[in-house]
């Protein structure tokens, strides 16, 4: 009888590792990964063509459905590339909710990331703390815009609507004693401000918690220390960037080095790695939501001072208070006109990189001077990332490649556009 | 636009001078076009030579400007029965034709530097042949593997030299490029369960394409260029 050398296995796109719909297709010897070639595209909605039959305000939505774990950098990227065209100024006070809720999404999407590559790998306990946490911060999606997740705040210009002074709190319920539910809410009897300051200063000792039970588990080193080592170079050139570019010890962030809004004027640092592993990659971002919190932190004080308009005062493009357009015939044309039409953005080209929890999110928009946009393409960080997916599990063991599905932190909604 | 990139445009005037052709940008991108056949060269020296030093690249895509310019409502003439009521659609193209536009389909490539800490982008557009084609720049990053195979895919442009060009987003079997212009929107066909055939089934699609906001080009002279200040953004 024949020996057999190698053989085929198939890896999704039902598999619960596989954090969505990813295909894999490994070769396998014994057990041993030799290639592995990733089928993406089952969650393909060809956003950017839609995009394309809609005025400019209305895809934001859409964005918020690329990548579904970190909803309003992605709109960042979009509104910031309009804006670009349009040449609008943002006020300083949007500039600031905008950066604390970035960072609530870095947050939100570490916090994910850390659960479920925990669970791919082994560790129950970590997933259960972290969605507690993410309880609140989604909270803060919800009082800010409405939505838990899908928020659609951001806007060319600006933010939809400034930081409410009440949060929703939990309602009376038959299996809820009245100490219960006076505990719940004892955070959320003060504005949206209160809350997220509440939450920075209990935050630290949550990581704290994870780090207990990862960090110098021999469990956990097992499986990610020294899996998956990419070198600078290599990650360079596979066009790797935020944590999976820092995991590998270059230091590049473009909150730093290209920093857009406010990311200047808050004070916060970049951990880098040292091996390129998936342990180095975890510290990474493990550290990511401690700077996350500074920053926070630091808007939600400078939030506090300085009231003010928080949308640029071009009705062009922005839409007026209801209060104006009941008496100011142009306000009523206006907005008459914005959502009918939408606004026309001039000709031209622009390309905007936010530094999105995963990495670089880019949108590129081209316009012929439409009311909508004649060209978008999304660069999503983790299209990159999945393309190094063969190099990275090659000669591992099968058991790894969850681990470096986890490591690459991929959510299909980006990466199948 | 910062010294940084005014450094960078002299340096690649003088490096290339006539192979790349300087586009005008209202936000402060610095963009290039240049002939395809210079691709290769031109990318090598930018990724290679330490002035430019563009180790990534972060981003490559297809571009059909079929249709760049045209809107399907007309707002600067009225007829005898007033204004346009909107939608006038434009006939579909199909591109069966031998020959394109030599200006019809583009790849832009965006390249970042950190070294230098710039970034540049790159358009070249792929001549009138039918399929187009271009060189692959996989060999010099290979983050283009995957860009390129999505962008033959959705456009059907060709990567020579790619070590695997096959589609990526669309489904196994998929006809067609779906982000040409003349790619309707709502597809070609639709796929149901036929519980006769016990099978899943593919049938042309029985939806109507619809508009609900018309894509219209008003002239703002807020944005000419002679009203516009050098410093504007």
């Amino acid at each position: 009888m024949a020996e057999i050398q190698s053989y085929t296995m198939n890896f999704g796109p039902q598999h619960p590792a596989a954090h969505g719909v990813l295909r894999l297709v490994l070769e396998i010897e014994g057990e041993t990964i030799q290639k592995a070639d990733p089928h993406v595209g089952l969650l393909h909605r060809a956003t950017e063509k839609l995009i394309e039959t809609k005025p400019y305000n209305q895809s934001i939505g859409y964005m918020d459905r690329l990548d579904y774990v970190s909803m309003m950098c992605n709109e960042h990227g979009y509104v910031m590339a309009i804006e670009k065209l349009l040449g609008i100024e943002v006020p300083t006070r949007a500039q600031y909710i905008r950066v604390m809720f970035d960072e609530i999404t870095r947050i939100l999407n570490h916090l994910m990331w850390l659960g479920a590559h925990g669970l791919d790998i082994g560790a129950m306990t970590v997933f259960l703390y972290c969605f507690r946490e993410r309880e609140d911060l989604m909270d803060c999606y919800e009082a800010v815009s409405g939505t838990r997740m899908h928020a659609t705040y951001y806007r060319p210009g600006g933010v939809y609507r400034d930081l409410p002074d009440s949060m929703p709190k939990y309602a009376e319920s038959k299996y809820r004693s009245k100490k219960v539910l006076d505990r719940m809410n004892s955070v959320r009897e003060g504005s949206l401000l209160d809350f997220i300051e509440d939450f920075t200063s209990r935050f630290p000792a949550c990581v704290d918690e994870y780090e207990t039970l990862l960090t110098d588990n021999r469990i956990w080193k097992q499986r990610t220390v020294n899996i998956a080592v990419v070198s600078p170079e290599r990650a360079m050139q596979l066009g790797f960037t935020g944590p999976m570019l820092r995991g590998s010890g270059v230091e590049w962030d473009l909150r730093k080095k290209q920093p857009y809004d406010v990311y200047d004027r808050v004070d916060f640092d970049i951990p880098v790695g040292v091996n390129g592993d998936c342990y180095d990659r975890y510290l990474v971002r493990v550290e990511e939501m401690r700077q996350s919190n500074r920053i926070i932190k630091q808007c939600v004080d400078w939030l506090r001072d300085n009231p003010g308009p928080v949308m640029a005062e071009d009705h062009k493009i922005t839409p007026p208070t209801r209060v104006e357009m009941k008496d100011d015939m142009e306000s009523l044309i206006h907005h008459f006109k914005l959502f009918t039409e939408g606004y026309c953005v001039p000709e031209g080209e622009s390309y905007a990189a936010v530094e999105h929890p995963k990495g670089e999110f880019g949108v590129y928009i081209i316009s012929d001077g439409a009311n909508k946009p004649y060209r978008v393409k999304i660069r999503a960080p983790g299209f990159a990332h999945l393309s190094a997916m063969s190099e990275m599990v090659e000669g591992h063991m099968l058991a790894d490649v969850v681990a470096v599905i986890g490591t690459q932190d991929i959510v299909f909604g980006e990466v199948d556009r | 636009m910062t010294d940084r990139y005014d450094t960078l445009a002299s340096k690649i005037d003088a490096r290339f001078g006539e192979q790349v052709n300087r586009v005008a940008s209202t936000c402060r991108e610095l963009t290039y076009e240049l002939d395809k056949d210079d691709l290769i060269k031109v990318a090598t020296a930018l990724r290679n030579e330490a002035d430019f030093g563009f180790e990534m690249l972060i981003d490559v895509c297809g571009v059909d400007y079929l249709s760049y310019g045209s809107d399907e409502w007309t707002t600067n003439s009225a007829s005898g029965t007033g204004f346009s009521r909107g939608v006038e659609r434009e006939p579909v193209i199909l591109d069966e034709a031998d020959e394109f536009d030599p200006e019809r389909f583009a790849v832009v490539y965006h390249l970042l530097s950190i070294q230098n800490n710039v970034r540049l982008r790159l358009r070249i557009f792929t001549g009138t042949a039918n399929p187009p084609v271009v060189k692959s720049v996989v060999d010099i990053w290979n983050s283009a593997n995957w860009f390129e195979r999505e962008a033959f895919d959705l456009y059907g442009i060709f990567f020579d030299g790619h070590p695997d060009l096959r589609r990526i987003l669309t489904d196994y079997g998929f006809i067609g490029h779906p982000f040409r212009k003349d790619f309707p929107v709502m597809g070609n066909v639709e796929v149901s369960y036929d519980a006769d055939e016990g099978r899943v089934v593919y049938k042309p699609v029985s939806i109507e394409p619809r508009t609900l906001v018309p894509r219209v080009i008003r002239d703002d002279n807020r944005y000419a260029a002679d009203l516009k200040e050098p410093s504007d953004g």
